[in-house]
């Protein structure tokens, strides 16, 4: 891991104040790197902050403190003109549901075209037409597809419209949140060998939001674990699946369901009980140069 | 098979919308053996909702049922439900026999009304209990159901809860009239794993308990694993594969099972890419005239085109809806790699 990271988030917190004495502290304190190319993934129970944090660092949010440097520009704090551009530009987001994240008043086209028309990406409406039909065929719709509207779709269908939306900007890193929940299992395999391939020819690298572990598991080449706002293990694939040095990683993995009737009915599940409180000022302790635990 | 609680026969039901009649059920028959439980394995609009919506009368106003029978058998009777009426469905079946678990615990509570008087609301409804032995069962169910604090939480509102709690607070509602046969339409799928294990755990435990028969309707192959005893794979609104949960995962013949099967990684996929089923699931508003799943098969024969296959049996609990398994057919194996997956599952079962 010599190069250098494209994506670095320093100490990110993320604090929600909901009235003069109760604040919400989503995500406490998280650093990590993704590097070009690579596909990075969160994982973590509901409520543990994985989409606050994909959600600050393209900016949906203001983070309340922390850095964050995206290839070579900081882009946490006030933006300046053209850092907004190259953030809106070089990030892009897939977002959960493929239901409600596209405009049903909107053509496939003006949905995908967009970014192009904000950015001025194209030189003649013959070009822009050009654009959007190659990146629908890129993820394996028609461009006859593009005078339609999302209802005119399936879920996976739409799901790869959003992907199109994301994939036509030509970014840097995609942050996909929970991309495949909300599809069936055949279809999730068909979106996630897409997600491959598109990363295989454009080398865009993924900071890929899931709880489904298994699939987690198969696309990302490093894993950050979070639990409570605070990440409390991260390392490679294999290290977080065959060494796992957390008990809420080894007890998140417990509970991974196994395709296996005769083991499934055997597991047993590891309790875990810890609450922000227990994780307040604890060291982070890096056991090799690719993983990191919370003491 | 004698002692069957619930048995679907020769469902066959279609949706009238405005681009035409959706024939979405086409003959189903499934078997709920008293105390076991039965999976329903399916994509979306595969029919497995819409199939236990029929047995609690849920159906949505635009459907005909065109024909079939759901027996179900209870103090030595047999009671057809096809032939109740809704409020008859209503009084003396749904709640007090047959309980429903839905996916969204959201939608499925009513927000203005405490948990407590929706447990309630059945006791009173269905069992004439007094207020005071009411509100003590509720009291004993949120207890069964893993929830702390009881009595204070019966005075809780649904938005002041957590999505997991809420389950388990519509579980405790399903449970509150003692009923013979719990259906859960995708009890987890909108929750994250280790809530999920914790709620299959608890619906198994009170099965136990209380002697229930379960159904659940899922897309969840690991889910599957975990709970079921028999398990159906449905496909287009048929059952493509039946047998038990051995026979599916260890054994399957039916290529749609082998697509399901190929499709979910498990934590030893390294496989560079991931099976999938090509295509999509066919409308049914255009019904194929032969096997519905034939233009997604890469096993297809020609007569797939032709004739929906029938069930060839291929042991006495297992059997399946495809030509592949009629003498005649050409020998087909299952994918080479979903059989080294099979024998390393057995391998893993085996050492443990």
């Amino acid at each position: 891991m010599s190069k250098e990271p494209l994506l670095t988030v320093k100490n990110l917190r993320q604090h929600f104040k909901i009235s003069r004495n109760f604040t919400v502290k989503a995500v406490n304190g998280v650093s990590f790197q993704i590097y070009p190319g690579e596909t990075y993934g969160l994982v973590g129970e509901s409520g543990s902050g994985k989409t606050t944090i994909g959600r600050s660092i393209i900016r949906l949010y203001d983070p309340t403190a922390g850095e964050v440097i995206f290839s070579g520009h900081k882009i946490s704090g006030a933006l300046k003109k053209d850092t907004r551009q190259m953030l809106r530009k070089d990030m892009q987001m897939i977002f959960q549901d493929p239901m409600s994240s596209l405009n049903p008043r909107k053509k496939i086209a003006d949905i995908i075209g967009e970014g192009l028309d904000i950015h001025k990406l194209y030189a003649t409406p013959v070009e822009r037409n050009a654009i959007i039909s190659s990146i629908l065929q890129q993820v394996g719709l028609s461009p006859l597809h593009a005078t339609r509207y999302p209802q005119q779709f399936s879920g996976g269908q739409r799901q790869r419209i959003g992907i199109a939306r994301a994939l036509v900007m030509n970014p840097k890193l995609i942050i996909a949140d929970e991309c495949i929940s909300a599809l069936d299992v055949s279809i999730q395999a068909q979106v996630v060998n897409l997600m491959k391939d598109i990363q295989a020819k454009t080398g865009c690298a993924y900071l890929f939001i899931a709880h489904d572990l298994s699939m987690v598991k198969y696309i990302s080449d490093r894993i950050g674990v979070l639990h409570r706002g605070y990440l409390v293990e991260t390392g490679t694939t294999d290290e977080i699946f065959t060494s796992p040095l957390h008990p809420y990683t080894k007890s998140l993995l417990s509970a991974v369901p196994l395709p296996n009737p005769h083991l499934e009915k055997k597991r047993l599940l590891l309790p875990y009980t810890a609450t922000e409180a227990d994780y307040e000022g604890r060291a982070w302790r890096q056991v090799s140069a690719t993983h990191g635990v919370l003491a | 098979m004698t002692d069957n609680i619930l048995s679907v026969r020769g469902l066959d039901i279609t949706f009238r919308t405005n681009a035409g009649d959706i024939h979405a059920i086409r003959g189903v028959d499934i078997d709920l053996p008293r105390g076991k439980t039965v999976a329903i394995v399916g994509e979306s609009g595969s029919g497995k909702s819409v199939t236990m919506k029929a047995v609690t009368g849920l159906l949505d106003d635009n459907s005909r049922v065109n024909g079939g029978q759901i027996i179900y058998r209870v103090d030595g009777k047999e009671i057809d439900l096809l032939t109740l009426s809704q409020r008859e469905l209503r009084r003396r079946i749904n709640g007090k026999h047959i309980s429903m678990v839905f996916q969204d615990p959201m939608t499925s509570l009513d927000p203005t009304m405490t948990i407590g008087a929706q447990i309630m609301e059945g006791m009173f409804l269905h069992q004439n209990l007094s207020k005071k032995t009411a509100l003590q069962k509720a009291t004993e169910l949120l207890q069964l159901v893993g929830i702390n604090e009881a009595e204070k939480r019966l005075k809780n509102y649904p938005h002041q809860l957590s999505g997991g709690m809420r389950q388990r607070v519509v579980i405790a509602m399903a449970l509150a009239t003692e009923p013979q046969v719990l259906i859960c339409d995708e009890p987890t799928t909108a929750l994250d794993v280790t809530i999920q294990a914790r709620i299959l755990d608890l619906i198994q435990i009170v099965q136990e308990k209380m002697g229930l028969s379960v159904v659940y309707i899922t897309h969840d192959l690991g889910v599957v694993a975990k709970v079921a005893d028999f398990v159906s794979i449905m496909y287009a609104g048929k059952i493509v594969e039946r047998g038990t949960v051995e026979d599916i995962f260890y054994d399957p013949r039916h290529p749609y099972t082998w697509g399901l099967l190929s499709a979910m990684p498990d934590l030893n996929t390294t496989e560079a890419r991931l099976y999938s089923i090509p295509g999509s699931p066919p409308n049914l508003l255009h019904e194929p005239p032969g096997d519905a799943f034939a233009a997604r098969n890469e096993f297809a024969l020609a007569i797939d085109e032709k004739a929906a296959p029938p069930f060839f049996q291929i042991s006495a609990t297992h059997a399946a809806a495809t030509w592949l398994l009629h003498p005649d057919a050409p020998k087909v194996e299952m994918p080479s790699a979903l059989r080294a997956r099979i024998e390393r599952l057995k391998e893993e079962s085996g050492h443990e």
